[in-house]
């Protein structure tokens, strides 16, 4: 079978998978976020016990690799009697997953924050959270940009470990339909090529963003984008 | 005279130590209403510290500060305080990702609550006084290094203060730049803002200081009047450093 005919004869249920990637993805990426955020600003900002919660936390999740944590989570929870779908728990293990990293990338944003910013939005009398809500996080997180989309495209990719717990995505269906066809190559450089047209889809999309959103008059020294 | 007016801020035996060095020893002042305090001294000797514990943006070990007659160190409501206190920062510390118009506004819109419409007024009018209406658009990187600092003494302003706190304002600056932000101030000063000034500026100090307080070491070696304290210093030691000051800055400076 030529490329182009593989190509035609999986398109449908390729489709389906992009689709299943898709929604692993961004809602993991979402949730990931907002904990992130969370976490970030426990460790940052945080008392205590924030502080050793979100270290503890974010260290675990680091030392771990995520297949173990998405095996735990669809294979040894039953044990406890939790069972969770597939796809449910590849999103709780990516979510999870994806939180610890992004509240890295973050801290490091919130440090690379000039001190006086906090000083000076305490000066005028802001609470502290007022001023981690009004001027640390919009600053920090425009510097987050960058490393967000680097999180952003090694998600889409790692998503694809989902298929091992049999969720429908890229690579199960590219795995269902090989194994029919026999035409194991071509299936997976047509699923390669699926991921390489997102992950450059999506990085366009934060390149424009990061444009959007750069503060007027700030230099970044790096080539001018076109 | 002076000695009728209210006082508006006092200072008893501030200590502040970081780790075993000890910053501040026993500091002793008082500010009246509409007066400038200028504050002088070589480097680390905690003039900087000093104004950061004045509002807390350090807190100091032991002491007493009252901010017209309440005592602000045992407060537990430091941000309705710190609202009273103007402070002005060597390195301008305007919020980068606002317009120079939200600068000003964002204290009046979240800290005081008050609403938009009046918040903008109220900015406008602060940044007409400093003489920056036209550029409220623009944002902080788009400015000059004079020019950040007259937005940040208008973001101070918008708050209505009882007192503000200078931290080395001009020192940042490019010397064709000192002179507008210290027009600025001596206008301010002349209008009977209270105000406590750590700059090394010696012409504004003798246009509008009523006191130079001379800090060494954590104490304070000598405090006078300009007059006083330029033509016949007490101790040998503000007498040298004064005159290294005028080696550098030229001595009869007229602003």
């Amino acid at each position: 079978m030529s490329f182009f005919e593989i190509v035609e004869s999986s398109w449908v249920y390729m489709v389906e998978g992009i689709w299943v990637t898709l929604f692993l993805t961004l809602i993991s990426v979402i949730i990931g976020f907002f904990l992130g955020v969370l976490l970030a600003v426990s460790k940052t900002y945080g008392n205590k016990l924030f502080y050793y919660i979100s270290y503890v936390f974010i260290e675990i999740i680091r030392g771990t690799p995520l297949l173990v944590q998405l095996f735990i989570l669809y294979y040894s929870l039953p044990v406890i009697g939790i069972r969770l779908s597939p796809i449910l728990a590849s999103i709780m293990a990516f979510s999870l997953n994806s939180a610890a990293y992004q509240a890295e990338y973050l801290r490091g944003a919130i440090q690379s924050i000039s001190s006086g910013q906090m000083q000076a939005s305490l000066s005028i009398g802001m609470k502290k959270w007022q001023a981690i809500r009004l001027i640390i996080l919009p600053q920090a997180l425009r510097r987050f940009i960058p490393s967000w989309t680097n999180e952003f495209i090694y998600l889409l990719k790692y998503s694809s470990l989902s298929y091992i717990v049999g969720a429908p995505e890229i690579m199960a269906q590219a795995k269902f339909v090989a194994s029919r066809n026999f035409e194991f190559f071509q299936v997976y450089l047509f699923a390669a090529i699926i991921y390489f047209v997102l992950v450059t889809i999506f990085g366009e999309i934060f390149r424009f963003i990061e444009k959007k959103m750069k503060i007027p008059g700030t230099l970044t020294y790096a080539r001018n984008q076109i | 005279m002076k000695k009728e007016k209210d006082s508006i801020l006092k200072v008893e035996d501030l200590h502040k130590s970081y780790n075993e060095t000890e910053i501040l020893k026993g500091i002793t002042l008082e500010v009246k209403k509409g007066e400038t305090k200028v504050i002088i001294g070589p480097s680390g000797t905690g003039k900087s510290t000093l104004l950061m514990c004045i509002n807390r943006l350090v807190e100091p070990d032991s002491g007493r500060i009252y901010l017209e007659g309440e005592e602000i160190l045992s407060s537990k409501n430091i941000h309705k305080i710190r609202q009273k206190i103007g402070f002005v920062f060597q390195h301008f510390n305007l919020f980068d990702h606002l317009t120079v118009l939200d600068n000003v506004k964002i204290g009046l819109t979240k800290v005081k609550k008050i609403e938009k419409s009046q918040a903008t007024e109220i900015a406008l009018k602060e940044l007409e006084r400093v003489g920056l209406k036209d550029k409220s658009e623009l944002y902080p990187a788009q400015l000059s290094g004079g020019q950040k600092q007259r937005v940040a003494i208008a973001r101070t302003l918008a708050m209505n203060p009882k007192l503000i706190l200078f931290d080395e304002p001009t020192s940042a600056l490019d010397p064709e730049l000192i002179g507008e932000v210290l027009n600025v101030m001596i206008d301010l000063a002349k209008s009977g803002m209270t105000m406590v000034c750590v700059t090394h500026e010696m012409g504004f100090a003798r246009a509008v200081a009523d006191e130079i307080i001379f800090m060494e070491n954590g104490v304070i070696v000598e405090k006078g009047p300009p007059e006083s304290m330029f033509k016949n210093p007490q101790k040998d030691r503000t007498k040298e450093f004064l005159n290294k000051l005028s080696q550098l800055y030229g001595k009869e400076e007229n602003t």
